[in-house]
């Protein structure tokens, strides 16, 4: 039994979503591998790579064509190492949900998305209908096809292994598909899915500048990510990544605070999870108020400043 | 150049699933259901493809129950131009809904297969990609814009990082994100003309796929439950409370 984690990297670095999923394929008993493609900067990733405690052997696959992790030359690259592995995984980011389900069907294997828990190395949960529903799935496949869901799973150590490196190449695609570019968006703040605290700000902001001027500078006396409900997201406020729930990103930080956010079940499928969760909303009926550790009714433009002074 | 358009007949997006006490599955007895809203999202556009002169045919498929005919109905009234149902009681797992999906391609030839970017009910995210791979084509996930130019299309992908845009030779498959645009209200002369469309009905039998499950669901069960905390009077008392959880 034996695990390939596709590694998701950038600019050198293995990103922390990989170490969770490194900690889920551990959970399946055997021995852990890491796949790295990518463009000139996968040398210095796998290298990284080779550094994750647990992992025993590291993959690295050079080539243009993988440089921006095209689904149409990475998933190839990937059928073809399939033959030594039992189980397959990649974390449930953008880049791992475009990639896997690829790889699946040319494995023509079904794919177990977005998973929670490992109950056995065929069997796993996963959420369903928002998370208002949890799945117990086991595969009859001759291979596993993963996707994790890395809230669910702690971060495998980024030091203290001493993994090989081996050089490996394969298919690089049909070339019918090409990268054209990236808006980043640049932040020195935390990570969405990765910080500690996190403020999020919903419709009842207004506006991208009301947005800022409230929710802000109460994030910046915190250190916090900010994130925003879809309301927010769609009429502008803030871009579209900054989108917590379902169909945005899961978060399950230390505290997350929601401010004139009514709390839609799809909200809640992406923040319920939070160790603590606090609430400011003017409506004490606010859905909100039902998974809210902490609750506060009050109009957000006194409440708010006054928060960010007394903090 | 024809478009495909995959359409998932789901539980209402309002309705607040329930889980049967049997550990079965979630109860959609008597429970309104409707089209999966990221398949709104794809006929959405695929008709302004066509409104803008760069398509001529929308097909909208289901695979699912004989209920799944309302589901195109819907999509036939909002401006598709015919339907397929490939009927079957089953659950099908996307797997299976990509190769059937597949054989309809090879039949119809289409351009642009449009499928939303996951459904609601099952959350996999999954079929497009799928279908992509299962057709040798290109695919644009996650897409908040599509524009073809001749034979090329450029998608750009909301992905976790920003906004990602990639060009892909046609024909490609793209699946749909929520702020590609907004659906339209079929009008009621629509639906009254949708009655008249042609609606075929198949089995997968007759596409030669095996819809046998790979995935056995043994349990379904609620989600822990979150307690309502605790309301606090005034922004001093949540001060506390912060500084107590060692917050700021
Ligand atoms: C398929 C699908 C997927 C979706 N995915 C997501 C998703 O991933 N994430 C997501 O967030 N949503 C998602 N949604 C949207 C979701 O259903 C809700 O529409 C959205 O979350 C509402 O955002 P909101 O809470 O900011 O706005 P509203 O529901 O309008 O709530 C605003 C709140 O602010 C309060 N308020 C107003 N003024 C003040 C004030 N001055 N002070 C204090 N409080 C005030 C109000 O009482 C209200 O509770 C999805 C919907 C669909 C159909
Ligand atoms: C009560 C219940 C019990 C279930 N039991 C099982 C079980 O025992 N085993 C099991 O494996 N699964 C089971 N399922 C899951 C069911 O099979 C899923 O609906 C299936 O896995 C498809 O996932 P998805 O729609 O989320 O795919 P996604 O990949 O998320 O769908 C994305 C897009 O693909 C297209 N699409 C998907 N399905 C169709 C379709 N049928 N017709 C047309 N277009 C489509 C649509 O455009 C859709 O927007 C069960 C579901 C329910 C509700």
């Amino acid at each position: 039994m034996t695990a390939l984690v596709i590694a998701e990297h950038n600019g050198g670095e293995i990103a922390e979503a990989t170490l969770s999923t490194v900690t889920a394929a551990a959970q399946l008993g055997g021995d852990v591998h890491v796949l790295v493609a990518g463009g000139d900067d996968a040398g210095a990733a796998a290298g990284a790579a080779a550094q994750i405690a647990g992992v025993a052997k590291v993959l690295r696959a050079v080539d243009a064509a993988y440089a921006h992790q095209l689904p149409e030359n990475v998933a190839p690259l990937i059928v073809s190492l399939a033959d030594s592995y039992d189980a397959i995984l990649a974390p449930a980011t953008t880049t791992g949900k475009n990639v896997m389900p690829r790889v699946a069907a040319l494995l023509d294997v079904m794919q177990v998305s977005d998973i929670i828990a490992i109950e056995s190395p065929t069997t796993f949960k996963r959420p369903i209908y928002a998370g208002n529903a949890i799945a117990t799935v086991e595969s009859s496949d001759s291979k596993r096809v993963i996707t994790v869901r890395t809230t669910a799973f702690e971060k495998a150590e980024a030091t203290g292994g001493s993994a090989s490196v081996d050089e490996v190449s394969g298919p690089t695609g049909d070339g019918n598909s090409e990268f054209v570019k990236l808006d980043a968006v640049e932040s020195d703040r935390p990570e969405l899915t990765g910080a500690g605290i996190i403020v999020s700000g919903g419709r009842a902001l207004k506006d991208g500048e009301t947005f800022e001027q409230y929710i802000t500078p109460l994030a910046d006396k915190l250190g916090a990510a900010i994130g925003a409900s879809r309301a927010a997201v769609d009429a502008g406020y803030v871009p579209n990544d900054y989108q917590v729930g379902q169909t945005g990103k899961i978060v399950a930080p230390e505290v997350y605070i929601a401010i004139g956010i009514s709390g839609a079940i799809q909200h809640l499928a992406g923040m319920k999870d939070s160790k603590t969760i606090v609430a400011i909303n003017k409506d004490p009926d606010a859905p909100i108020f039902q998974v809210a550790d902490i609750g506060l009714v009050a109009d957000l433009f006194n409440a708010v400043p006054e928060l960010t002074e007394k903090l | 150049m024809k478009i495909l358009v995959p359409v998932k007949r789901v539980i209402d997006y309002n309705v607040k699933p329930r889980v049967k006490a049997d550990g079965s599955g979630v109860d959609l007895a008597n429970v309104k259901m409707s089209m999966n809203p990221f398949c709104e999202i794809a006929v959405e556009e695929a008709i302004r493809l066509k409104e803008a002169g760069k398509a001529e045919e929308i097909i909208a498929v289901s695979i699912g129950p004989a209920k799944a005919q309302e589901t195109l109905r819907t999509a036939l009234a909002m401006g598709a131009d015919r339907a397929i149902l490939v009927e079957t009681d089953q659950d099908v797992e996307p797997l299976a809904v990509a190769k059937i999906l597949k054989a309809i391609a090879e039949e119809e030839d289409p351009g642009i297969v449009m499928l939303g970017k996951q459904a609601i009910d099952d959350d996999s995210n999954q079929t497009g990609q799928m279908l992509a791979a299962l057709m040798g084509r290109p695919q644009g996930t996650f897409a908040s814009k599509v524009q073809i130019d001749g034979d090329s299309v450029s998608v750009t992908r909301e992905v976790d990082g920003g906004l990602e845009t990639v060009k892909l030779d046609l024909p490609a498959v793209i699946t749909t994100d929520l702020r590609l645009n907004e659906p339209r209200y079929a009008s009621l002369p629509n639906i009254m003309k949708a009655k008249k469309k042609p609606l075929d009905t198949k089995t997968p039998d007759d596409y030669g796929v095996d819809v046998s499950p790979r995935l056995a669901m043994s349990n379904v069960s609620e989600p822990p439950v979150r307690q309502a905390g605790e309301m606090v009077e005034d922004v001093d008392a949540l001060v506390a409370k912060l500084k107590a959880l060692g917050v700021a």
